[in-house]
């Protein structure tokens, strides 16, 4: 194989300097339907690993739960995956070649993700996956992904400490997220105190980590309370009246799930006004898909730091949610991961049709670099560490379910999942 | 961690955490109420039991929905119907269910509890496919939602008082049911000895349709009580069932003051803790407490004697 | 009595028989690598179904937490095997070599004290069968000495269940929390990742299973036994002949419970690692109902009802992903309706006659054995 390589060198040099052309070119005409790609490369040059790969097709895998209790989040990300691969497939798909995908359920269960995942790898032999939400769920089936050598997209903001050559992160990682929004809301809203809360697990409690160092050490301010709760956890009513007693000027809260509506519920009935200066709510963990379910009279004047809002004003957006809407109902809303989620698949061929081949391998080679001009968050690019470059911004969440952003970091933030002095 | 503060300050947040605690005990209560007559009267242990809940839920998002687009003046007292229509429907589901598989089981009561499990998974199906994976928002009167402040420091949560004024209301009425009126006679007897009350001309197989039922229907007006203050999703029903059995088995199946009285003893338990600790420690010593408990005292705190 | 008892033993054995070559030779003739693995996963839960049908079956004690003991046993393997992962060498980019990753990101900066013996293969092979036995002994000796029983050691059984789930998942720092402890790669320096490894590890568990069962099945016929089945019928009678019931029970539960440790440890190994998600609640119900669909009275049926239940959550899962909890939802109500004793049920009711009436011939032979064994039936 190695000297196969050596020998067609400059041939595949060549071609890949052409198909580099032909993907800016293709994104450079955004979601334009097109008619095919006139060249499509035979399947022996574009696949030599033995992947689902024919003369017009290639086969894709998605994995999420559509059952269970997480089936909530990551029906949005299933749908996005769908709309970007329909999209694709209109423009003529990947080199030459139809994306079909092959969708497996996680039920909600990390060994059952695991255990489909080595399906789809083994089995199917798909080309590549885009799936998986929680953490626990990608730390299962991270050991399959390197053993059988697959290509994950990964679509959730998450806590970072990995960097796994199987992965591309599409979604944020912990300081990418936390940090612009906590320096926002120190020197926009003078904040000085924070009351950090969160459900009992790793993504929440590493957040809190970084925040808390973030805000004691970094900015020199008080964190006045920490705390978790079992996640699907219903009653926070002694949470709220703690927080009242400490008087915090933030509430930086990471609950998630069920939780998420009830602790919303429940502080607004308490009397915590979040529209009024103090306390401030900021969340990382609420997207528009989560006010669906908390309800936006609930949270209404709360703040969210991401890298997307669906109310973004640019044209990719504007496009994204509307094809977004055709497809899967005028009632949909579209969330943080929702989008991170849709990026995947253009991330994946603009990484295929760079490295000229199918080969997990080459594409993994190719990703670092990788730009994407036309996703809906704006301008993002694949960093060494196969996370993502992007802008952070803050949102305010408005009556009507929607984020108002209200400020937006000048340039993109670098992708840290080993963050030095946070640890 | 008290030192910071003032007397009035503390004398405040004490107030807020006691009507914390005694809304907690609502929720425990009506969760259990419904349980407390299925399981401790029948025996039949169901694991559906938060599905009916959910479904008194639902019932409450369609509701509010409609009044939305049909009728938004009489929106204020929207909630209101949904919670009788919410009686009615998980009612009428618990009596469909009892006809078509619970009354097969009386005698196998630990099957009851794999086929209400089988259940439970076709209900959470059921939802999903209807209204879809997501949680759903139920919009809810003004009136309800927000806080009556007393002090600068005291706010008291207006869904808190409703939740405790409905949990007053369906307590009494049970309580109206099952020790003062025919049925709860009938009901009484039934438990107590089958034979015997069928001897004497009591239908048994009526009441047990309409008990399983009415626990049913309790279940479904806990369900649409618990829009104001949870999640309504295709599974947010799992979220209880642990807690509402606990709370029955810990009073002592068979008596229904038992389950008012430890919802009241875990809710201020859990509450208390949870001011003190975080919540996690609070849950787990919460739990602990009543296991402990129980190992002791197994019967659970109330005990009915019977005759066997 | 004694010919019927023996009669019934040969159906066993020869059940038995069966049992060990569809494990051993059909299975892995009729199936790739990569369900093979899948199968040998799902023979994993078998060890809890077959815990089950002593407890619940022969003994009438129903618990809902034996995924408690699972987990314990899955637990104390993945530790062992996580220690090996984290050597010094392949964690130095940690700011704490030599501890697992997950200690490290929680500012762990030294292994915790119940950790140290999980260096030792030895005795973390021991752990795996004694840790959930001495748990098993604790809630046993709690509830039975004070006669708790039935749908109340059930829902004890379940908050226990919960409490671990939220404790381990709290405690994430030593335990790895939610995500559990993963990325298990070697043995003693053997990787088991490999496809050789894991149908070499499929035959370990299958033979462990077998010998399980094997030794279930001697439990079951031997005095112990019958007492635990008298006891579950009438409990009183049994006190009042002068048996220490609770003693009885907490042995079967113990033995239960340290069988679904082995379980957990050959789950750890051949998936690769351990997350609390099979501690709690749903996991424990759902290995009840493995037992349950393949009749909670035969040690032989909880093999085939933990394949039957995995196998067509699989391919429902695979073929309808948006229906499959309805199809798994009507399987458990029709088989508590219609089949309450499950396969094993239908198979004495429907297929057993059949054979009886073709085996009219060999009657003879068959009564001439039964006369040579009642030694052994006593």
């Amino acid at each position: 194989m190695k000297t196969n390589d050596k020998g067609a060198a400059p041939r595949s040099m060549l071609r890949r300097k052409l198909m580099i052309g032909s993907a800016a070119l293709a994104l450079s005409l955004a979601m334009a339907p097109r008619p095919g790609l006139a060249q499509s490369p035979p399947t022996s040059e574009v696949n030599t690993t033995g992947l689902a790969v024919t003369d017009d097709t290639v086969t894709v895998g998605i994995l999420h739960s559509i059952t269970g209790t997480m089936a909530i989040s990551e029906t949005g990300s299933v749908q996005a995956e769908k709309l970007a691969i329909e999209q694709i497939n209109e423009m003529g798909g990947v080199l030459g070649r139809k994306i079909e995908y092959i969708q497996e359920d996680g039920a909600s269960d990390w060994p059952t993700f695991a255990e489909k995942a080595k399906k789809l790898l083994v089995q199917d032999k798909v080309a590549a996956v885009f799936g998986c939400w929680t953490s626990a769920s990608r730390k299962a089936v991270l050991p399959v992904f390197e053993q059988y050598n697959g290509m994950l997209y990964y679509p959730t903001f998450y806590e970072g400490l990995e960097e796994s050559p199987n992965v591309i992160y599409t979604g944020q990682e912990a300081t990418q997220q936390i940090i612009a929004g906590l320096n926002w809301v120190a020197e926009e809203k003078g904040a000085e105190t924070f009351y950090l809360l969160g459900s009992d697990y790793i993504w929440p409690r590493t957040s809190n980590k970084i925040a808390r160092k973030h805000i004691e050490d970094k900015l020199g301010l008080k964190v006045v309370g920490e705390e978790y709760y079992p996640l699907g956890h219903t009653q926070f009513n002694s949470v709220i009246n703690k927080i009242k007693l400490r008087k915090p000027d933030v509430i930086y809260a990471i609950v998630v799930g069920g939780s998420n509506v009830a602790f919303y519920k429940q502080l607004k009935a308490a009397g915590i006004d979040m529209t009024q200066e103090k306390p401030i709510v900021m969340t990382i963990s609420v997207t528009e898909d989560e006010i669906r379910g908390i309800g936006g009279e609930n949270i209404e004047g709360a703040y969210a730091t991401m890298k997307y809002f669906q109310s973004l004003e640019n044209e990719n957006n504007q496009e994204f949610v509307s094809a977004f809407k055709a497809m899967w109902g005028e009632d949909m809303v579209i969330g943080d991961v929702t989008q991170a989620a849709y990026l995947g698949p253009w991330l994946w061929k603009a990484a295929v049709e760079k490295a000229g081949s199918f080969d997990i391998d080459k594409v993994r080679e190719a990703s670092p670099g990788i730009e994407l001009t036309t996703a809906p968050e704006g301008y993002v690019r694949i960093h060494e560490n196969h996370h993502l470059w992007s802008k952070t911004r803050v949102g305010h969440a408005k009556a009507d379910g929607q984020y108002e952003v209200v400020y937006e970091t000048t340039d993109l933030m670098e992708p840290d999942p080993f963050p030095e002095g946070y640890q | 961690m008290f030192a910071d503060y003032t007397w009035s300050e503390l004398g405040s947040i004490f107030a807020m955490q006691g009507f914390a605690g005694l809304v907690l005990f609502s929720v425990f209560v009506l969760m259990a109420l419904g349980l407390a007559i299925i399981f401790g009267q029948m025996g039949v242990i169901n694991m559906a039991h938060g599905e009916f809940m959910i479904l008194g839920a639902y019932v409450t998002y369609m509701c509010s929905n409609f009044f939305q687009s049909a009728a938004p003046a009489l929106m204020p007292i929207s909630f209101f119907v949904a919670m009788v229509l919410a009686f009615f429907a998980s009612g009428a589901l618990g009596m469909l269910v009892e006809m078509g598989l619970i009354r097969f089981l009386y005698k196998r009561p630990l099957d009851t509890l794999l086929a209400t499990w089988g259940l439970s998974l076709i209900l959470q199906q059921t939802y999903r496919t209807i209204f879809g994976a997501r949680e759903v928002g139920v919009t809810l009167p003004d009136w309800m939602m927000g806080s009556l402040p007393l002090t600068d420091l005291v706010e008291i949560p207006i869904n808190g008082l409703i939740v405790m004024a409905i949990t007053l209301s369906i307590t009494v009425a049970v309580a109206i049911v099952m020790f003062r009126s025919r049925f709860g006679a009938q009901v009484r007897a039934v438990v107590q000895n089958r034979q015997m009350a069928g001897a004497v001309g009591i239908d048994t197989e009526k009441v047990d349709r309409f008990t399983f039922g009415l626990g049913c229907g309790i279940a479904g007006v806990a369900g649409s009580a618990f829009t104001m203050i949870g999640s309504t999703g295709p599974s947010s029903g799992q979220l209880y069932i642990v807690d509402t059995f606990l709370v029955v088995v810990f009073g002592g199946a068979t008596s229904l003051i038992g389950t008012v009285a430890s919802a009241f003893t875990i809710s201020q338990a859990q509450s208390t803790m949870e001011f003190f600790l975080s919540g996690s420690m609070a849950k787990v010593l919460t739990l602990l407490t009543v296991v402990g408990i129980l190992m002791l005292r197994p019967q659970g705190l109330f005990v009915l004697k019977v005759r066997r | 009595m004694t010919p019927m008892l023996t009669s019934a033993r040969k159906t066993e054995l020869i059940g038995f028989v069966i049992v060990a070559a569809v494990i051993l030779l059909l299975l892995p003739a009729v199936t790739d690598a990569f369900r093979l693995n899948l199968v040998g996963k799902y023979l994993t839960y078998a060890f809890v179904a077959v815990g089950l049908v002593l407890c619940w079956g022969s003994a009438g004690i129903l618990s809902l937490g034996q995924g408690i003991f699972f987990g314990l046993g899955g637990y104390c393997m993945a530790m062992f095997l996580k220690l090996e992962a984290s050597t010094p060498e392949a964690t130095s980019i940690q700011s704490t070599p030599g501890i697992p990753d997950f200690m490290d990101w929680n500012q762990i900066t030294a292994l915790p004290w119940f950790w140290e013996p999980f260096h030792s293969f030895g005795f973390t092979l021991v752990a795996v069968v004694v840790v959930p036995a001495i748990l098993a002994f604790i809630i046993g000796f709690a509830m039975f000495t004070r006669r708790v029983g039935g749908v109340y050691f059930a829902i004890i059984t379940q908050a226990i269940a919960a409490i671990l789930t939220i404790l381990i998942i709290g405690q994430q720092g030593y335990t790895g929390g939610v995500n559990g402890i993963t990325d298990l790669r070697t043995l003693l320096g053997w990787d088991i990742r490999t496809d050789s490894a894991k149908t070499i590890l499929y035959f370990v568990n299958a033979f462990l299973l077998l010998a399980v069962i094997a030794l279930s099945m001697a439990v079951r016929s031997s005095k112990l036994g019958r007492i635990l089945v008298a006891l579950r019928d009438k409990e009183d009678r049994v006190r009042f002949s002068g048996y220490d019931v609770a003693a009885f029970k907490i042995f079967v539960f113990c033995f239960a419970a340290a069988i679904s440790g082995i379980g957990g440890a050959m789950f750890t190994l051949q998936v690769g690692f351990m997350s609390p998600s099979f501690v709690g609640i749903v996991p424990s119900i759902e290995m009840v109902i493995f037992c349950a669909v393949g009749g909670r009275h035969s040690l032989i049926g909880a093999v085939y009802g933990t394949l039957l239940v995995n196998w067509a959550k699989t391919s429902f899962s695979e073929s309808f992903p948006e229906l499959w909890l309805f199809a798994m939802g009507a399987l458990f109500i029709a088989v508590v309706m219609a089949f309450p004793n499950g396969l094993a049920g239908l198979y004495t009711s429907h297929v057993q006659p059949l054979f009886k009436r073709f085996g009219r011939k060999s009657a003879g032979r068959s009564a001439a054995s039964g006369t040579e064994t009642p030694a052994i039936a006593e």
